[in-house]
Parts: structure tokens; C-alpha cells; sequence
């Protein structure tokens, strides 16, 4: 090739232009990258606003639908009966004891969780904290199944727990906590403190992850400061850390609690035979086939984590996830 | 550099540290004691024996294969959707700026922020309306829905360390959007998705809440688990069953785990 035969030529491309349909795609994405956005967002948006919020709306429409009590049948007519519904004594105890159970979980995870949280966000470095990182993070992704499953082996009458009071004589504790009305029961696992033992352990790694987060933040020197103040290491913890550590534990909580209203596998497995929300949700959908009430009962946890997030949001707790 | 590094814990805060530690890890180390114990009706502590033939026991048991099958089948497919969806939004939400971003990244998270039983009951209800039958493919209907969002969340922190001018330079040098598509951005991505894949397989594999809704008479391994849980049948082949699902469960994690660790934001923080 002659250098006047280069010369009559435009310049080459590196990689030469792909030309036919692709070429034509691919220059009319670059010219109205509008369509390209419009094309990657249609399946996703599709297949959630079809499948899930879809769904989502099916669900709101039936709890407006009512059980006809004789035929058993479902009356397709807009109601505000099943609503009622949820104001029965019997209803009302079970949202007033998730939500208590719910509370008292999202409260003892937020203590365990502290002192791991400050210990990786302050103290540990390097491979430490790589360790405890991977500590949070197997259990949380360990089964949920298999994680409840260790429990029932751990608090069944003739388990490790037992054992382990027995060889240290206190088997009179347990006893006397088990003789105890509505905290107490047969055994462990069949007690609410066997239940609420088993949330805090299952939801914990979510209120530390957030907690760590939050307390990565606060610079070490302003606890030094603190102590160079004067303050005693309670003071500096309720004055200094714990305020700048709350938004890490709401978001926490966002979790725990969230999860403990919607959890009816726990309260089934470990727990006494009275009825959660998430239980009364699965009973009324399978064996008393009454979907409506079902669907009202799913509102109720939507409902509070509504209140929850918007209280959540003004806390700030949203920075810190 | 900072004062406070060479500083040590005071001793409570370690104790309660460690103990606290103790308390995540010391039950799932429990299950491994168990897959070998001899003991067939109870959960006695300690152990009467040690021996190895629930293994072969549960080798030979054609319903927890059944159910292996089925669950990996789920995962897998599920897992490919998602990576689909999932890095389709994950672009478009942070390589552009338009009206309602912040909407789509809600949608793709409000499946998991919502109680499971919600999902798993809003599915059942619209497949009673629609006269949908249950079929392997309801359950995938569920799982890839809340699989999207871990991928999402992976391809996001991402495409947020990526530079967009890498992309301009390969325009300026010639390629067309394909051909940038192929070697420039998904090399670069290429190990968050395959971390972000990994979690979703994790999660689909375990899922239990919504598959109850979605599966009708088909079971997957954590259904299995369940109806053992609730109506034990053989204690010792449960006892193995949940010894190797936490083995395949720990594999992924670790895997994701390696693969994003040089990142600012890890894999799996926040399931």
C-alpha cells in the first residue's frame, strides 16, 4: 500500500465498525440513550410490578372481601367486616403479643449486639477484623432451618442446656424459671422464652452489622476527649456513644422487629401452642381457608413498620444502613 | 494516624464480645456433633456414640434427593433470572440520572424488607385468582423475585467504583455498544456478579417462608427440613441433612466473600 493510498482514505478505526443490525443498534442506543434506559428498566420493572406488586394488590383487595360464616364460601363484595374481625379479643391478643415479643426481641439484640459491634468498629484491625466481619456474616447466612433446628437440639429436655446446669448445679434455676406463669412451660422449647431466645439469636446479625456501621463513624478521639473530661466510661457511654451509636441501633431494629412480626416458622417450632400474627396469617390461609382474614391480618404488620420506618426516617436511621 | 490504635479493650468489653460471638456460632458447630451421634428417638447430651452410618442412611433416601434436586433446579434458574433483572437495573439506576430512580430501587428492595410471609401469601392469593396452578415454576416465580435484590445491590456498589469515562474511551477508540458491553464493563463487573449470583443461589436455597406458599405438594430441601422438624420421622437422617446444608450454604458466602472483599462495600451485608 502506497502512502498516497492511505492518505485518500479516512483514518481507520481501531476495531473496525461491526456495520448491519448490530452497527445500526448499537449507533441509535448512542443517539437516544433514553431507549437503551427505557429497554434495560421494561424487564425488571415488568416482572416486579407484575409478579410482586401485582400480588401486593391482590392481597389488599381479598382483606376488603368477607367470609360468608355458613357456606364457607367467599363474598366478593367490598367490605369493612373482615377489618372488624381484627378487633376480637382473641385477634387482638395475638397482635398485642408479637408486637410485645417483637419489642422485647429488638431490645435484647440491640444489647448483645453492642459490645461486638464496638469491639469491631474500635478495636479490632487487619485480620481481626476480617474475623469478626466473617463471624457476623456466616451465621446470618447459615439456614435459617438449620439455625432453628441447633436450638431444639440445645433446649430440649434431655439437651446440652440441661446438661450443662445439671454439671453446674444449677438446675434449681431453670426449674424455678420454668415454674414461672407465661415465661414458663414443659420445657425450654416449648416455653416463650424458648421462643424469644431463638429470634434474638437468629435476628442478631442484622442489628450488629448496622450498629458497627454507625459506631465506624464516631471518631475515637471524642471518647477521649470524654475521659479527659472527666467522664466515668458509664458516663462517656450514655452520653457520647450511645447517642451516636442510636441511629445504628434503629436501623437495627428496622430488621428485628420487621422480622419478628412476620415470623411464623420459630413460634411454631419453639414456642407454646398460642398463636403469633404470622401463624394466624398461615391458619387462616390453609386449613381455615379464610383468606380475607388473613390478608386484613398481613396489614397490620405493614401497617406498623409504616409507623416504624416513618419514625425510623426521622431518627436518621436510614444514613447509617 | 489515629490515637486510639494501639490501644486495648478493656477486658469487659472483650468478654462480652467474645461471649457474644460464642453465643452465633457455638449452636450451628453443635449441628456437626449431632450428624454422627448414635442416639435414633431423643436429643440426649452427650452423645451415647459417634458413628458414621447416617451417611450411608441418607445416601440411600430417595425423597432427600428428590428434594436436593428440586432445590438446586430452583436456585439455578431463579439465580439466572435474577442476574438478568438485577444487573439491568443495577445500570440503568446508576449510570443515569431520571424521574423515578429512587422509586425503582425501592421496588427492588421492598421484597425483602417486607415479612416473607407477606410475599409468600401475595403470591398464593394472585395464583388462587388467576387459577394458576402450583408448578416448579411458581416456586421460581417467588425466588427470583427476591433474589434481583441481592444482585442489584452487588452490581450497584460496582458500577459505582467503575468509572463512566472507561466507557467513553471505548467509544472514542471505535467499539460500538456491544462491543464495549463485552470487553469493557463486563469484565468489570464480571466478579460482583458472579459474588452477587453466588448470595442469590444462598438465599434461594434456603428459603423456606415464601416456598411454602408457592410450592404446593413439591418439596425442597428446607421444605423437607420443615415437615421433618414439625413431624420428625428418621432424627439422625435430619441430623445429617443439616449438617450438609450448612457446608453447601458456608461455600458461596466464603466464595462471595473473596470475591468483593477489596471492595468498600461487601457482599452480604444485609441479607
Amino acid at each position: 500500500m502506497t502512502i498516497a493510498a492511505v492518505q485518500s482514505k479516512p483514518a481507520p478505526a481501531i476495531l473496525p465498525g461491526s456495520g448491519g443490525m448490530r452497527g445500526a443498534f448499537s449507533d441509535l442506543f448512542w443517539r437516544r440513550p433514553q431507549l437503551l434506559l427505557l429497554l434495560m428498566l421494561l424487564p425488571p420493572v415488568l416482572w416486579l410490578g407484575i409478579v410482586y406488586i401485582g400480588s401486593l394488590f391482590a392481597l389488599l383487595l381479598q382483606s376488603f372481601f368477607s367470609i360468608d360464616e355458613f357456606s364457607g364460601l367467599i363474598n366478593r363484595e367490598f367490605t369493612l367486616k373482615t377489618y372488624g374481625d381484627l378487633f376480637q379479643a382473641a385477634n387482638l391478643d395475638i397482635i398485642l403479643r408479637t408486637v410485645t415479643m417483637a419489642a422485647l426481641v429488638t431490645l435484647a439484640a440491640a444489647v448483645v449486639a453492642f459490645p461486638i459491634a464496638y469491639y469491631a468498629a474500635r478495636y479490632a484491625r487487619g485480620r481481626w477484623k476480617a474475623l469478626f466481619y466473617l463471624g457476623v456474616m456466616l451465621p446470618l447466612w447459615s439456614s435459617y432451618l438449620v439455625k432453628i433446628y441447633a436450638w431444639k437440639l440445645i433446649l430440649a429436655k434431655e439437651g446440652i442446656l440441661t446438661w450443662l446446669l445439671a454439671k453446674l448445679n444449677l438446675l434449681w434455676l431453670l426449674d424455678g424459671w420454668l415454674s414461672l406463669p407465661i415465661v414458663g412451660g414443659n420445657s425450654l422449647s416449648v416455653s416463650f422464652t424458648g421462643t424469644f431466645i431463638v429470634f434474638v439469636y437468629v435476628w442478631l446479625p442484622f442489628m450488629i452489622l448496622p450498629v458497627q456501621a454507625a459506631l465506624e463513624r464516631v471518631p475515637g478521639n471524642l471518647v477521649e476527649a470524654s475521659s479527659d473530661l472527666g467522664a466515668s466510661p458509664g458516663q462517656t457511654f450514655r452520653n457520647v456513644l450511645f447517642p451516636l451509636a442510636l441511629p445504628g441501633i434503629v436501623a437495627g431494629s428496622i430488621f428485628t422487629f420487621s422480622l419478628t412480626l412476620g415470623d411464623y416458622i420459630i413460634p411454631q417450632i419453639i414456642g407454646t401452642s398460642r398463636l403469633f400474627i404470622g401463624q394466624a396469617v398461615y391458619s387462616q390461609q390453609g386449613t381455615a381457608g379464610n383468606i380475607p382474614l388473613a390478608a386484613a391480618f398481613t396489614v397490620v404488620p405493614i401497617v406498623i413498620m409504616g409507623f416504624y420506618l416513618w419514625g425510623a426516617k426521622r431518627m436518621g436511621a436510614f444514613d447509617a444502613l | 494516624m489515629r490515637s486510639d490504635r494501639g490501644q486495648s479493650a478493656p477486658l469487659r468489653l472483650k468478654i462480652a464480645a467474645a461471649c457474644g460471638l460464642l453465643f452465633l456460632h457455638l449452636p450451628i458447630l453443635l449441628i456437626f456433633v449431632y450428624a454422627f451421634t448414635t442416639e435414633e428417638k431423643s436429643f440426649v447430651w452427650p452423645p451415647p456414640g459417634l458413628t458414621t452410618q447416617w451417611f450411608a442412611v441418607t445416601w440411600n433416601r430417595p425423597d432427600v434427593w428428590e428434594a436436593l434436586s428440586l432445590s438446586i433446579r430452583v436456585a439455578a434458574i431463579s439465580t439466572a433470572i435474577a442476574l438478568v433483572l438485577g444487573t439491568l437495573c443495577a445500570a440503568a439506576v446508576s449510570q443515569t440520572r431520571f424521574f423515578g430512580r429512587e422509586t425503582i430501587s425501592l421496588l427492588v428492595i421492598l421484597p425483602i424488607a417486607l415479612p416473607g410471609i407477606i410475599t409468600g401469601i401475595a403470591l398464593r392469593s394472585a395464583f388462587a385468582l388467576a387459577d394458576i396452578p402450583f408448578s416448579f415454576w411458581t416456586i421460581v416465580l417467588g425466588h427470583a423475585t427476591f433474589c434481583v435484590v441481592v444482585v442489584y445491590n452487588n452490581a450497584v456498589a460496582r458500577f459505582r467504583r467503575t468509572s463512566g469515562s472507561m466507557i467513553e474511551a471505548s467509544m472514542d477508540l471505535g467499539a460500538d455498544g456491544f462491543q464495549t458491553f463485552r470487553h469493557v464493563v463486563l469484565p468489570n463487573i464480571a466478579t460482583a456478579l458472579l459474588a452477587g449470583g453466588m448470595l442469590a443461589f444462598a438465599l434461594s436455597f434456603d428459603e423456606v417462608i415464601v416456598t411454602t406458599f408457592t410450592a404446593g405438594q413439591q418439596q425442597t430441601v428446607p421444605i423437607w427440613m420443615l415437615e421433618e422438624l414439625i413431624r420428625p420421622r428418621q432424627r439422625p437422617v435430619t441430623n445429617v441433612v443439616a449438617m450438609v446444608v450448612v457446608l453447601v450454604t458456608l461455600l458461596p458466602i466464603l466464595l462471595a466473600y473473596y470475591l468483593t472483599r477489596d471492595g468498600d462495600q461487601i457482599a452480604g451485608s444485609g441479607k
